[in-house]
């Protein structure tokens, strides 16, 4: 297990890597001067000048990859252009709502989907598993920001229970909860919807397994055999659903966070972009680059955990 | 029970109108400032919180446009119009308790047009010679040339006085001498402004303001619904304002800005070069189509560049009359009888996306074929604004009497006109109100005359607020909500 572990961080180490030089070269290959964005369109070209030496954009690229890339390994991720403050403590701000409401969202999903999933693969065939596959077959289809919108509307606008966006701040953490709590449905539920087919199927798969059939026989009834047997069996699919949405549901929340109005990275990303503020898209994009990357080897580890046999397969 | 409970309720029913006026507002605006000096950044949202506000210069804009005094409380200006003497008003202080003196406007003055100055509008301080402080309430700033527009260049946002002290953190934490200070600043979601209690003048209704930023049309709509917020400034979406018009809880404020809305042609490239083209391109132009269809009809034909509620303003509308067989007629005098086709960028804005399809139609209709190309700003700012890159484009421009642009033949759409460019040095040495009137009114004949650009609306200002609050900005002489007279009703 542990050698399977540090193969597995040698290789993250190379990606992260690999992607810092791609995200810097998309950047900076990318039209439009941070300096010009924020003098406009008034600002004389001396203007110019003077700000873009003020924030050090006359460096050359390599110069300002190396100071990026080194600056980020120890903790520190620059100065954003247009804020003038340091770009770790903006993140750290933003991560503050975005993680949040992505577990939020992904422990709804899962909350949703595992009872959505097992109710109907014990179905399989008749009238609730139909009812439940025409339900996520909508709820794939539906984009999330219209859920959002329909949300607004009904528990926003018509019955007031909740405000239509924005966010208080952790210090009251039931106001905090609150807030997020649409934006967490909204996002949560085109997730459910692929979450519990994709573990219907693996459910109906196993349950025609000889395995299964020998469970039955040795007297557990359909139920105990899917509890016991089935479902840690359909977990290695549900668990690489399970870290993609993870990410998705980070990096995916830019939509969900304009309709709310939310403080989350997505709205930094999308602002900087805006605003050419280059080391913040940057640096967010490493971030989101690292947690994949990360996800993605928590859940590798997690296969490994729930199938012994991995541990020795690579 | 009902009938012990009764006088209870008739007694906190008597104490509701002694209870406390409420002293608290929240106002949304579309863009969040990117940071908050307005000396080093030409965001308009950053006067949309701190113009006013927190942030004052030697004069200011009224809610009319016309200048008033400010920090300054009076000023002579010598018989050749090159010295100006400002009185500054007694006992003003900053955030930080520190006296407002000439020293600290010499400071502004003096960084804002110096070498190494970022000032988005440098422009405004060039003219300036020499700043010198006779005693701590009186500032002599010596003019190189005479300039009948130097009050109105120092009301502007990017001429407010800053504190000597503050300059360092002054993007994240301003100090000024408005009637609000600085509190907090929760990046993506909102600004909080606490009243002054050492302010010069009246002492504001309101205790505290937040501004919050919702840039979604859709999400702007229901936070106003649900009542999340009490003002919208700018509200993004027009096609829902009859629906907050016809709610008794809302009113619906629209007025003017500075916005002169323009199709901009690329003076100095085949075929806009030639005077034939650009009058073909003007009497294409159905402005009244675009107003309604793009922007739901809020916004006032314009036949030049200039404010139509500028008393000054002449209507020229007539110049550039909406007359397709004109147009197609004018194109074949030019030797384009098959048309052409060239570029149509366009910026973010829904006036730009949504009326650039309404003009390239309209365009199509006579012979010319515009290709559109969505640009972000940032990169219109760079192929159309600085690289020249572009045939046609539309764009907002919302600078407060902003017409001496035309007299820059560097200017993006390159007009180089030197009847024009007279006029404007003749505008800058007039003080005398009524002979600028006569020098504007032939400038805006000669640009419209000679059709530098199509000239397509003023841009409106929506604002829908809480009907019970009063005193706030319906037009937009400047980017700025001042909030200094704004109050609850009831």
């Amino acid at each position: 297990m542990l050698g399977y572990a540090f193969r597995r961080l040698l290789s993250l180490g190379i990606s992260l890597w690999v992607a810092s030089a791609v995200v810097f070269l998309v950047v900076e290959v990318a039209p439009g001067d941070p300096a010009a964005y924020m003098l406009g369109t008034g600002a004389q070209p001396d203007t110019v000048a003077a700000l873009r030496t003020e924030l050090g954009l006359d460096r050359p690229p390599l110069a300002r990859y190396l100071a990026w890339t080194g600056g980020m390994l120890s903790g520190d991720f620059g100065t954003s252009y247009t804020y003038r403050t340091p770009v770790a403590g903006m993140i750290a701000d933003r991560l503050w709502v975005s993680l949040p409401l992505a577990l939020y969202a992904l422990a709804l999903s899962t909350a949703l989907a595992f009872p959505a999933a097992l109710y109907a693969a014990a179905r399989r065939g008749r009238a609730g598993d139909l009812a439940v596959m025409g339900a996520t077959q909508v709820g794939v289809a539906v984009p999330n920001f219209w859920f959002a919108m329909l949300l607004v509307l009904v528990f926003a606008i018509n019955l007031g229970w909740f405000s239509a966006g924005g966010f208080p701040g952790w210090t009251d953490p039931a106001a905090a909860l609150k807030a997020l709590t649409l934006p967490a449905l909204a996002l949560a539920l085109p997730q459910a919807a692929i979450l519990a087919r994709v573990m219907r199927s693996a459910l109906v798969d196993i349950l025609a397994e000889d395995f299964m059939r020998t469970a039955r026989a040795k007297g557990l009834s359909r139920r105990q055999a899917l509890w016991r047997h089935g479902v840690r069996n359909a977990l290695i699919p549900v668990l690489t659903i399970v870290g993609l949405q993870f990410s998705f549901l980070l990096a995916g929340a830019i939509i969900i966070e304009q309709v709310f109005f939310l403080p989350g990275l997505g709205r930094l990303i999308f602002q900087a972009i805006s605003q050419r503020d280059l080391l913040v898209v940057e640096s967010v994009v490493m971030l989101l680059v690292f947690a994949v990357i990360l996800v993605t080897f928590l859940t590798d580890l997690a296969y490994a955990w729930v199938d012994p046999r991995l541990r020795r397969r690579r | 029970m009902t009938r012990l409970l009764a006088p209870l309720a008739v007694a906190l029913l008597a104490a509701l109108p002694a209870a406390a006026q409420q002293t608290d507002l929240t106002l949304a605006i579309q863009l969040e400032p990117p940071g908050l000096d307005p000396t080093s950044n030409a965001a308009g949202a950053i006067d949309s919180v701190l113009y006013a506000n927190v942030f004052e210069g030697l004069t200011r804009f009224a809610a009319d446009g016309t200048i008033e005094p400010a920090l300054a409380e009076s000023w002579d200006i010598s018989e050749d119009g090159t010295t100006y003497t400002f009185h500054l008003r007694t006992g003003v202080t900053f955030h930080d308790g520190t006296a407002m003196d000439a020293e600290d406007v010499r400071f502004t003055l003096d960084r804002a047009r110096g070498p190494d100055s970022t000032n988005a509008q440098k422009a405004l301080f060039e003219n300036i010679a020499e700043v010198s402080v006779i005693d701590p309430q009186t500032v002599e700033v010596r003019l190189a040339q005479p300039d009948g527009g130097f009050l109105t260049n120092m009301a502007w946002g990017d001429a407010v006085i800053v504190a000597p002290d503050s300059i360092d953190a002054i993007a994240s934490a301003p100090v000024g001498t408005g009637p609000f200070a600085f509190d907090r600043w929760v990046q993506g979601d909102r600004i909080d402004l606490v009243r002054y209690s050492g302010y010069w003048g009246a002492a504001p209704a309101l205790e505290t303001a937040t501004f919050r930023f919702i840039s979604d049309p859709t999400a702007a709509f229901a936070a106003m619904m649900a009542q999340d917020i009490d003002v919208f400034a700018g509200f993004p979406a027009p096609e829902n304002l009859p629906q907050f018009e016809a709610d008794p809880r809302f009113r619906v404020l629209t007025g003017t800005t500075e916005g002169e809305t323009i199709l901009a042609m690329n003076n100095h490239s085949d075929p806009f070069d030639d005077p034939l083209v650009r009058a073909a391109v003007a009497h294409a132009i159905d402005r009244q189509a675009i107003i309604d269809g793009a922007m739901f009809g809020l916004g006032t034909p314009i036949g030049t560049h200039f404010a139509p509620h500028n008393p000054d303003y002449v209507d020229l509308t007539d110049l550039s009359a909406h007359d397709p067989d004109r147009a197609r007629t004018l194109l074949a005098e030019a030797g384009l009888s098959e048309g052409f086709t060239t570029t149509l960028k366009l910026p973010p804005p829904s006036y730009a996306r949504r009326g650039g399809e309404i003009i390239a139609a309209q365009l199509r209709a006579v012979g010319i074929e515009a290709e559109i190309v969505n640009l972000e700003w940032a990169q219109w700012l760079e192929e159309v604004f600085t690289g020249h890159d572009f045939g046609l484009t539309v764009v907002s421009h919302t600078e407060p009497m902003d017409i001496n642009i035309y007299a820059r033949p560097d200017y993006y759409f390159q007009y180089d006109d030197a009847t024009f460019r007279g006029l404007m040095r003749d505008l800058a040495a007039t003080a005398d109100p009524a002979e600028r009137s006569v020098i504007l009114a032939d400038a805006q004949r000669r640009i419209a005359e000679d059709h530098v650009n199509a000239f397509l609306f003023q841009l409106a200002f929506p604002t829908v607020a809480d009907a019970r609050i009063e005193g706030l900005w319906e037009n937009q002489p400047t980017q700025a909500n001042p909030l200094a007279g704004v109050r609850w009703t009831e």
